[in-house]
């Protein structure tokens, strides 16, 4: 069980901040997701045949320069390494296939958490004031961002089992709620070659999104589908390129609020978050029925 | 008159305030609720408290006796479990609205999701909009009363609750029938529209539904809507 | 005797289908429904029955009886509440309703249980002026019908218990035929007089523990912070399900085992579902002492509560009380051989009686029946309760004392051991004579 967010900046002058909003949003998400905190921040899009991986180091004390060193090696200047906290926005020259490749063959050390052209994920234990402080969130542009508090309902808390959950290039998925028929569905997806790091539900439906686009669905289809295949409670917000989508389970118990002004769009868990985005009070102000997808895009 | 501004003093504070006997014939202006839970819950007395702005969750809950407005939107299970008194919502409405209230009149003036009236034990509701999928689920007695439409499965599994309805109602729940509307039907919800301030609605289009009783006692052959 | 007179020795019992399988089969083949009952799960189950204690040795010296202290007390709601609970013993008496209980049934509770300095517990169906009269300490349910729920109730509890499930059916809702709706339970509980009850299986307006930590805090605005608020729940995936009661704002869990008792539900739910009370007991503990609150959130165990050695080994495992349902009918004289007669017209015979939905019970305990109640003198049954709960105690006392406590909180896992290798295993406690618990390495 948890709380979500997510933001999508209409107005291009409020896009220095987008970093401050998400963070006063997933502080109003503290006591419903106590565990850990994630966002997948969308901003800078990397130049044609670049790719932007978003890298998690090691428990412990880890030096990036190795990973510096060999990057310089293969890939001279073409390449830039920016260290936030315990994990690395990399940005290189090369397509996100190669570039995944790579860092898996010679830096089996790091996990790879975000992959495509304007994705950042981060995640980590704790709370949001805590993870806000760390991570100078509160300094991040961008376009759009996904937030995410947790409270573990059956799986561990660690980095890893955090949300969001990147199911593909510039994709991302954070969810409220709790599936029933993910074990199975996990054997299934494995079968069809999606790997998962993590016994965690919301993974689950990360995969299962995964596949279903690698297999030629839009989203738009894949979360229609999903609506059949997924079974339990949940609010979901997926994260694409140029925007996110929202969808509730047909049973529709797990909350979810939306708004929109001139200047953004938001959806949240509860109210008390989006009251926080300036001009909140007098937004246009409602909730998503089961089962009908809502998506805002900046394409 | 007491003011409470939400974002230096405590929710806490105005729940306190409520609950003392001074509260009796008191007037309570509440400003920058912002989305907070659990605000003016537990009401004992005959207050009157103005909400300015959009509450959290619970709004109201168990109300006795007071009279409760809200100049903005509600979250989920506003007015749960009320008692008696009032609490009118000038926006919209969440989940669970007025969820188990015994007694009272709850008024909604824009539109409620889903689950409006949910195991209601007597209270009485007027939206003045629409509401969503499964409202007067195990309704139990009381009214409902909706000016715009239902969503879907109004009405599942009902007791004795009435569901006076003016616009289109997507489905009916199990066991939920349209019923013929009588003279008394006639009187009772223009009674209510006027508590609520909306005497003007054109009753005319209005149907009622109620419970079939067919589930009242097992009969193999129902089976299925179980 | 002849080939045929000697048949009885030839017959062979089937396993799979035994008499009372066959019984079941053809019943439904008739009814068309699934069979409803009371009481809690029959079939065999590992238990505290198979846990016994080392007392005392060459390396552990005995207190004695009387003159050395073995206290019992215990205070429950520490965590956030201004009122915390004072008992003077661990032993409370678990959520019965008044309609599934007469009226006298529950006054002979709250007589039995005051006197005895510890609590009972309302159920799904309120709170009668009778038992808020008659316990000292009482303990308001807050269950999905939301029956009969009213702050002023709220307000005179002594705490309040949020039911999330309970062992016999956790997840458990559906259609329940013939209830017992009296005139006064149908006023109570405002459903029409004699139909049959149909329960919601979730809150109305909560469903997750994220939303279920709003509706605590809401709970706790209503009544100003005074009373501590427990979080019930059957026994199933219960070391979450601690987690996060205590994530929720819980004062107090009470983890219910799968034996634990119910009015009424469906036969296939008691049996079928649910974990038994023995691991049930161990997960919450190691799910508390994971986040460092065993102790500072309290635990309260229920489902076949019997006796005070069930009691010890409870409190042992890391229980700080335990509730019991089922034992206090029968103290009351639920099932008792004296109404033999009018059990075998109603079917049944005493010690298998459980279909307490019929309302027909000859104890006077689960019935609403004007005559059949009145045969259970309150003041008799609230001297019953009190000195089953005193046996209880002294049982509880001599083996803490056996073992060298001088409060029974004391007990520990280290003073037990294990018959079976299935409760070694759940209750991670060694078999006797070896180092061994299943699943671990030497």
């Amino acid at each position: 069980m948890c709380g979500i967010v997510g933001l999508f900046i209409k107005n291009p002058e409020l896009q220095k901040n987008l970093g401050k909003y998400l963070s006063n949003m997933l502080i109003q998400m503290t006591e419903r997701g106590p565990d850990s905190t994630g966002v997948a921040i969308y901003r800078d899009p990397v130049e044609l045949g670049w790719t932007k991986l978003t890298l998690l180091g090691p428990e412990g004390d880890y030096s990036w320069e190795g990973l510096n060193r060999n990057l310089s090696a293969i890939f001279g200047d073409d390449y830039e390494l920016n260290l936030q906290c315990d994990q690395a926005v990399l940005k290189v020259s090369t397509d996100s296939v190669s570039a995944q490749t790579w860092i898996h063959e010679k830096h089996p050390e790091l996990r790879i958490n975000g992959a495509g052209e304007a994705i950042e994920i981060f995640k980590a234990k704790g709370t949001p004031a805590g993870f806000v402080e760390n991570f100078n969130l509160g300094s991040f542009h961008g376009s759009h961002a996904l937030g995410h508090t947790r409270m573990a309902t059956e799986s561990a808390v660690t980095t890893e089992h955090s949300h969001p959950f990147s199911t593909g290039a510039d994709l991302c998925l954070v969810h409220n709620g709790s599936l029933s028929n993910h074990n199975q569905l996990r054997e299934e997806l494995r079968r069809e070659g999606i790997t998962f790091q993590t016994d965690n539900d919301s993974e689950v439906a990360a995969g299962y999104l995964a596949w279903r686009m690698r297999e030629g669905d839009s989203l738009d289809t894949s979360l229609k589908n999903a609506l059949s295949d997924l079974d339990g409670f949940y609010t979901f917000a997926v994260g694409t390129k140029d925007g996110f989508a929202v969808l509730v389970d047909p049973i529709g118990c797990k909350p979810g609020v939306m708004a929109e002004t001139d200047d953004w769009a938001a959806m949240s868990s509860e109210f008390r978050a989006i009251a926080t985005l300036p001009g909140a009070n007098d937004a246009k102000i409602w909730e998503p029925v089961p089962s009908r997808i809502y998506s805002w895009s900046g394409a | 008159m007491k003011t409470f501004n939400l974002e230096n003093s405590t929710v806490r504070d105005l729940n306190q305030a409520l609950h003392q006997s001074s509260a009796e014939k008191g007037e309570f202006l509440v400003g920058n609720p912002g989305g907070k839970h659990s605000i003016a819950v537990g009401a004992m007395y005959n207050t009157t408290v103005m909400i300015d702005g959009h509450v959290g969750y619970y709004c109201g809950g168990m109300n006795q006796n007071a009279a409760i407005t809200v100049n903005g939107n509600a979250g989920s299970g506003c007015a749960e479990n009320i008692m008696s008194g009032s609490v009118l919502i000038k926006g919209n409405a969440s989940q669970y609205c007025a969820a188990t209230g015994h007694g009272g009149l709850v008024v909604v003036e824009g539109d409620t999701s889903s689950r409006c009236g949910i195991s209601m034990k007597g209270v009485d509701i007027v939206v003045g909009g629409s509401i969503g999928n499964l409202s007067g689920f195990m309704a139990q007695s009381g009214c409902l009363v909706v000016c715009g439409d239902v969503g879907e499965a109004l009405g599942d599994s009902a007791y004795e609750a009435r569901f006076y309805i003016g616009g289109n109602v997507a489905s009916l729940g199990a066991d939920c029938i349209e019923k013929k509307i009588e003279d008394e039907h006639i009187t009772q919800l223009q009674n209510l529209l006027r508590q609520a301030g909306m005497e003007s609605i054109d009753i005319s289009k209005f149907r009622r539904y109620g419970s079939g009783r067919k589930l009242y006692n097992f009969n193999i052959d129902n089976a299925g809507d179980y | 005797m002849s080939e045929k007179d000697n048949f009885k020795s030839r017959l062979r019992p089937s396993h799979s289908f035994p008499p009372h399988v066959v019984a079941e089969i053809q019943r439904a083949a008739a009814e068309g429904i699934y069979d409803i009952r009371g009481a809690g799960a029959k079939r065999t189950i590992p238990t505290f029955d198979d846990l016994l204690f080392l007392g005392a040795s060459m390396s552990r010296y005995p207190l004695e009886g009387y003159r050395e202290r073995c206290d019992t007390n215990v205070v429950l709601g520490t965590r956030f509440a201004q009122k915390p609970i004072e008992l003077k013993i661990p032993i409370t008496i678990a959520g019965m309703s008044f309609g599934a209980l007469s009226a006298q049934a529950k006054e002979s509770l709250g007589r039995g249980a005051s006197a005895m300095g510890t609590s009972t517990t309302t159920g799904d169906g309120g709170m009668t002026v009778e038992e808020r009269g008659h316990s000292k300490t009482l303990v308001y349910q807050y269950l999905p019908s939301r029956y009969g729920m009213n702050p002023d109730d709220l307000r005179k509890a002594d705490a309040i218990e949020v039911v999330v499930g309970q062992g016999a059916k956790p997840g458990g809702g559906g259609m329940l035929l013939g209830q017992k709706i009296s005139d006064r339970v149908a006023q109570m509980r405002n459903l029409p007089k004699g139909i049959d009850q149909r329960s919601a299986c979730r809150h109305p307006d909560w469903t997750g523990p994220d939303d279920l930590e709003i509706k605590i805090s809401e709970l706790r605005e209503i009544t100003d912070w005074q009373v501590p608020i427990y979080v019930k729940v059957g026994a199933t995936r219960t070391f979450f399900d601690t987690t996060l009661a205590v994530k929720a704002g819980a004062d107090v869990i009470v983890v219910d085992g799968m034996q634990g008792g119910t009015a009424a539900t469906q036969d296939i739910f008691i049996e079928h579902v649910g974990i038994p009370t023995l691991p049930a007991t161990r997960l919450a503990v190691e799910a508390l002492k994971e986040l460092n609150m065993h102790r500072k959130v309290q635990l309260i165990v229920s489902g076949g509560i019997r006796n005070g050695a069930d009691v010890a080994k409870a409190l042992a495992m890391g229980a700080d009380a335990v509730s019991i349902g089922t034992a206090a009918m029968i103290a009351l004289g639920d099932n008792s051989p004296k109404f033999e007669k009018e059990y075998n017209e109603l079917g049944t015979s005493a010690g298998y009686y459980d279909d307490y939905q019929d309302g027909l019970d000859p104890s006077g305990i689960s019935t609403q029946d004007p005559v059949l109640s009145s045969r259970l003198d309150p003041e008799l049954g609230g001297r019953k309760i009190a000195n089953y709960l005193n046996c209880m105690t002294l049982e509880l006392q001599t083996l803490a004392r056996a073992c060298g406590k001088s409060h029974v909180h004391n007990l520990e896992p280290e003073d037990m051991v294990a018959l079976t290798i299935e409760a070694a295993a759940m209750a991670k406690i060694p078999l006797a004579g070896t180092d061994w618990v299943p699943g671990q390495s030497f």
